[in-house]
């Protein structure tokens, strides 16, 4: 007869791989469960929540829409978790890119778009990384942690939104909470023509490939890689620990900043107090998904996208809210955290 | 005389401002004792405004509403325990995660029981206590809700708790050291356990006097920040209960002062004293240096070899 025993090692690979794609069964099992409460079948509302939208042309260009900014988010939170920095201030990263951009798109009057794009790409990373700058540097220099001091960041950008917004630059002949129109040659192009797909999805794409480049094929994605496992053997192999923090840190914020770019520039045209609305939470959701892995960011960022759009499809077919999605987004955290911990055990056969 | 009615006004409504993050900052307070950051706060205090609104709203009695809200609360600091001290996961992530998933929850409810109405439902909230007529120049400030002076004593009663008693030693025991705690034959999980219980009530209740008190009404910007507000003042009042009342006044007096200064017409960018409580925190905790008196173990899952 055969044993088994549970030891704590290192789960293999490809369990690892498994894990985040039981907790999508296993989430929507538990979610069922308020569908039913609110007396709709489960059934019809995933197919309407993950078939539907992929159905016709236009939802599922809707899809890649959604995703956009969140693979970015998603990018720049799995960065910063990737180098042992706790960045939970995308959210306000985002914010501050899209305040610089926005700031930047009114100011370039007249200019082509060659000017103008590369103008804005620059001024949301810009954006992102300043805002990032205060709790990376308090971090490095005195120890300050900064997951409080990036949470509270984000609450701050949000008034100091709302404050240009209401004052500076708030519309003076509608009285409209919006920033100044940002000018033609600083708009990101279409993709296709009748849909809101922009160029930004290439930026993000990129910015996926060239994050995964940096942390798996370079030494500086080794020293960040270093940090992340521990900090103390970084220092003890002889890393400069503060110094390649300080650098993800602010990479992380710029990536989140181009997010805030990317939704001025190509789907507002304005800043607006709502040009987030958590996309930089959902960040954290995305990156811890995807294992901190820049691909896995990426599948992961196109099926949150997909549930944000399913959750319309959901809401406009049969009433059911629409922040069923929050839920399930959500919930699908807290099962794939809950699953992670399995990674910690391998199963192994005792004779 | 004008003048008097302005403090008098400003205090008033300082009270009232606190009274939510006196309850949020308290709640938090036991869950960092023991060693865990629940950054579910800002969703468990949503929670909480929902489930009291609710439950007041369908059986027309605001104390089982009260009721509803530590239930809810108690529930939202399990789940909280159930992954951060019992399955050891990284603690920024599972409190946002509750944090994302008490909004869409509550959300989501919200819309089954109410439906998509234009005008907010509401509900008669608690009367304001007469402690003074109304004719003495000092009634606004006497004059508040009972769950405000519940909170008030609340600070003492928690300072107590923590430093006097036996479970607060426990308390104090898992979230400085879980080791020397454990070979003292303490059960650290049910100890944290527990903090993480009392503590989601708190925030609950926090929450549902926005809904059950100040407002009777339910919108979906109730909370606005007001967790992400009490995680500065804990920081601010560096994890000591007394100091937690003075920070939720200076906080309220800034956003009363600020409130009235508006409804006088006198052109201030308001929004930027708002992000004054968080500059501060960042200034204060840059200053305390490598959080001197936060809790040792703060942030370390405890796992029993």
């Amino acid at each position: 007869m055969k044993k088994f025993t549970i030891e704590r090692a290192p789960a293999p690979v490809w369990m690892r791989t498994l894990l985040p794609i039981i907790a999508i069964p296993v989430t929507f099992l538990i979610t069922s469960i308020i569908i039913l409460l609110d007396g709709a079948n489960p059934f019809t509302a995933y197919y309407n929540f993950l078939i539907a939208p992929l159905a016709s042309k236009s939802s599922a260009i809707e899809v890649l829409v959604k995703s956009t900014p969140l693979l970015l988010t998603g990018a720049a939170v799995a960065f910063a978790f990737k180098g042992g920095y706790w960045n939970i201030g995308a959210e306000g990263q985002l914010y501050a890119g899209a305040i610089s951009a926005a700031f930047v798109g009114t100011i370039l009057v007249d200019v082509p778009p060659i000017i103008g794009i590369p103008a804005m790409i620059i001024g949301g990373f810009v954006g992102g990384l300043i805002w990032a700058l205060p709790s990376a540097i308090l971090k490095v220099k005195l120890g300050v942690d900064e997951v409080v001091t990036t949470l509270l960041m984000n609450s701050i950008v949000l008034n100091v939104t709302s404050f240009l917004l209401n004052g500076p630059w708030r519309n003076p002949v509608s009285m409209w909470p919006q920033s100044p129109e940002i000018q033609p040659g600083t708009m990101f192009p279409q993709l296709l023509p009748r849909t809101r797909l922009h160029f930004g999805i290439i930026l993000a794409v990129l910015v996926i490939l060239i994050t995964w480049f940096v942390i798996n094929r370079t030494s500086f994605g080794l020293k960040m890689r270093a940090i992340g496992l521990s900090k103390e053997g970084a220092r003890f192999a002889g890393i400069k620990v503060n110094k390649t923090m300080l650098t993800v840190a602010l990479i992380s914020g710029g990536i989140a900043g181009l997010a805030g770019a990317g939704e001025v520039a190509g789907i507002h045209f304005h800043l607006i107090d709502a040009i987030s609305d958590g996309l930089g939470y959902s960040g954290i959701i995305i990156a811890t998904l995807g294992g901190l892995n820049p691909f896995g960011v990426g599948l992961a960022a196109l099926f949150i996208g997909l549930i944000d759009t399913g959750a319309q499809t959901v809401s406009r077919v049969m009433g059911v809210p629409v922040y069923l999605g929050d839920v399930v987004q959500s919930t699908l955290l807290l099962v794939t955290l809950s699953l992670f911990v399995l990674q910690n055990y391998r199963i192994r056969r005792v004779k | 005389m004008d003048s008097v009615l302005f403090i008098v006004g400003l205090i008033a409504a300082m009270l009232r401002v606190a009274t939510p993050l006196i309850y949020g900052t308290l709640g938090e307070l036991f869950s960092e004792r023991a060693g865990v950051l629940n950054l579910g706060i800002e969703g468990t205090m949503f929670l909480g405004a929902f489930t009291g609104f609710a439950v007041a709203a369908t059986t027309g009695s605001l104390w089982l509403g009260l009721l509803g809200a530590i239930l809810a609360g108690i529930l939202a600091g399990l789940l909280m325990s159930l992954l951060s001290v019992r399955l050891g996961v990284n603690q920024h992530v599972a409190g946002l995660g509750i944090t994302l998933l008490a909004t869409g929850i509550s959300l989501f409810a919200f819309r089954v029981i109410f439906g998509e109405s234009k005008v907010p439902p509401s509900i008669e909230s608690f009367p304001m206590l007469q402690i003074l007529p109304d004719t003495n120049p000092l009634a606004p400030i006497t004059n508040q809700y009972l769950l405000t002076f519940i909170g008030i004593a609340l600070i003492p009663l928690v300072w107590w708790i923590i430093s006097k008693t036996r479970f607060g030693l426990q308390i104090r025991a898992v979230g400085e050291n879980p080791e020397a705690a454990d070979a003292a034959g303490l059960n650290v999980y049910a100890i944290r356990t527990r903090a993480l219980a009392i503590g989601g009530a708190l925030m609950a209740v926090g929450g549902a006097f926005l809904t059950l008190a100040q407002l009777g009404s339910f919108t979906f910007g109730i909370v606005a920040g007001r967790g992400w507000v009490c995680i500065a003042l804990i920081i601010f009042a560096n994890w000591h209960a007394v100091n937690v009342l003075w920070g939720a006044l200076i906080f309220g007096g800034v956003q009363a002062l600020q409130l009235r200064l508006q409804t006088q017409g006198i052109k201030l960018p308001y929004e930027l004293f708002l992000s004054l409580p968080y500059v501060v925190t960042i200034i204060a905790l840059t200053i305390a240096g490598r959080n001197a008196s936060a809790p040792s173990a703060l942030l370390k899952a405890y796992r029993r070899e």
